[in-house]
């Protein structure tokens, strides 16, 4: 059972570090928690399932399965880094040095509209997204993880790879490193912050759709209220990491994809959502500023 | 020939008049500096010069670019860096880091540039990298490009700052207090600095308060009090200006 378990984790984990990293990208730059990006997985999800039920509609999909997977996660992944972009544009930028109580309630006010917004367009019933994947794979340890959760890790692996390449590597990355330590000084020495500030939005938008995708395809069920635990959870992850740091989020979210899984698998599902709060709890009293932050920074 | 013209610039914070008509022009190549008594609005000059704060009223025009309320990178890109009375520097990137990216608006190839890593890209990324070591040089730092900028003794901070100032290609480089908290040999190697920049033809201008400093090496000097420009001259028209001595009352700077 524990293979069965870690397997199970590590796929939930890797969809919570996907939407961490928007969760601490956001607060590196902004200082800001930014409350509306669980609503922006939540678009994903519903993107995920508009568009490939289009592609479906138009035969696409029976003519080719994978091309028309790649096309829906690409089309939802910019939709989604668009309405991430307009977020920041009409909520935050504003807002940008305002007392840092008004970008938060702003947040909360974009979270709260984007979820009405799509129960008013899409209904308050679930919706479902067609299972695509065969229900065989591989067995290990006596455990069998499907095709699909091994394309969920995979693919998780790959993007977070691939960002960790872009921030240490290329300019762009120095920029985005520079302005979170220093907005002001990111300035004065020629980075056009607001283009950071989008691209940050656009990058961690991008991965909230993905992992929004993955998990309609995973459950199947999408509604417009998932963004809200989906969005304290990452959070929950992004803190425990150490919010701020791109490692921690990776880290935070697979380490409560275990957990909730394990503890739900040893002790009893029923209290599934509470271990991922209870290990906050305690690693917040032993590491205050989270796993991989060297201590309380006094952020200049 | 002047590299900057200042007029009529005004800073009014609710009501607090920090800066008040301020008019000044400043030579291509020269070294000038801004003294005055705290409060003066020294700073608050730099800000406007930078684009931190954006004047209530005035022009800036940098080599006949008005450049007053632009964007603060979009007036680096026009040639004008600084550095803070307080260090700022990126501390978790190391000294070698620091200077690099400031060279980022100097820099062609984009994105898939990066990622292609191709010929051309390797070859401005070792070109960048060299003239980032020149600049190490220029303020003797080279052999600390690896360490973290955090560890850096506060002297060499500073040192620092101009280093990654300079990194940005400047015409004209604000010095905010170099020398501030520095003893009488490190006060020295700061002076040595600004020499230097002035024979990379470099306009340089800053706030100090040493006034060793200010008429040991300055060409012109502006006195800022309560936010207006009450002098401007030639350091020994400075010394003797009742105005200026009056504003300094009870303190003999000069001695």
């Amino acid at each position: 059972m524990f293979f069965q378990q870690f397997i199970n984790g590590l796929t939930v984990g890797s969809v919570y570090a996907l939407i961490a990293l928007g969760y601490t990208m956001v607060y590196g730059i902004l200082e800001l928690i930014n409350f509306a990006h669980g609503e922006i997985y939540m678009l994903g999800a519903y993107l995920g399932i508009i568009f490939f039920g289009f592609f479906t509609l138009t035969g696409l999909t029976s003519y080719s399965l994978s091309l028309s997977l790649a096309l829906t996660i690409i089309l939802s992944t910019a939709f989604c880094s668009a309405y991430g972009m307009t977020v920041e544009r009409i909520a935050y930028r504003p807002l940008r040095n305002a007392p840092r109580l008004s970008p938060l309630i702003s947040a909360i006010g974009m979270s709260i509209f984007l979820q009405n917004y799509v129960m008013l367009t899409q209904g308050a019933t679930d919706k479902v997204f067609p299972h695509i994947f065969s229900t065989g794979g591989f067995t290990l340890f006596g455990a069998t993880a499907t095709h699909l959760q091994t394309v969920i890790i995979l693919f998780s692996l790959v993007l977070m790879v691939s960002l960790h390449l872009f921030i240490r590597r290329t300019r762009m990355g120095k920029a985005m490193r520079a302005t979170a330590q220093d907005r002001i000084m990111a300035s004065l020495v020629g980075i056009n912050v607001d283009t950071v500030i989008i691209v940050t939005f656009v990058i961690g938008s991008g991965l909230a759709a993905v992992a929004g995708i993955m998990v309609a395809m995973y459950y199947g069920l999408v509604n417009y209220s998932i963004g809200y635990m989906a969005g304290i959870k990452a959070f929950t992850a992004a803190v425990l990491g150490g919010i701020g740091s791109i490692p921690g989020a990776m880290f935070g979210g697979i380490l409560l994809g275990l957990v909730e899984s394990l503890g739900a698998g040893y002790i009893s599902t029923e209290y599934k959502d509470a271990y991922a709060f209870m290990v906050l709890i305690v690693i917040l009293l032993i590491r205050p500023s989270g796993i991989f932050k060297k201590s309380a920074e006094e952020k200049v | 020939m002047h590299i900057l013209e200042v007029r009529d610039i005004t800073k009014h914070f609710s009501g607090i008049k920090a800066v008040e008509d301020v008019s000044f022009r400043v030579k291509e190549g020269a070294v000038a500096s801004i003294i005055g008594p705290n409060g003066a609005g020294k700073t608050t000059l730099f800000n406007c010069l930078t684009g931190l704060t954006k004047p209530t009223k005035g022009s800036i025009f940098l080599s006949g670019n008005n450049i007053s309320g632009l964007a603060p990178h979009r007036i680096v890109g026009f040639g004008i860096a600084r550095t803070f009375q307080n260090i700022r520097l990126f501390r978790e990137m190391t000294v070698l880091e620091n200077v690099l990216v400031s060279q980022h608006l100097r820099i062609r190839s984009g994105m898939v540039g990066a990622v292609i890593r191709g010929r051309e890209f390797i070859r401005e990324e070792r070109e960048i990298r060299d003239r980032a070591f020149e600049y190490l040089e220029l303020v003797g730092l080279e052999d600390a490009a690896d360490l973290p900028s955090l560890n850096l003794p506060y002297g060499d901070q500073r040192r620092l700052e101009i280093a990654r100032a300079l990194a940005t290609e400047p015409k004209i480089l604000l010095l905010d207090e170099p020398t501030a908290g520095m003893n009488p040999q490190e006060t020295l190697g700061i002076m040595e600095i600004i020499k230097r920049l002035q024979g990379l033809g470099k306009t340089v201008i800053f706030i100090e308060h040493d006034m060793r400093v200010v008429m040991g090496i300055s060409e012109a000097i502006i006195v800022l009090d309560h936010g207006v420009k009450i002098a401007e001259g030639s350091p020994d028209s400075i010394k003797n200006d009742p105005l200026v001595i009056e504003a300094y009352i009870g303190r003999n700077i000069f001695a």
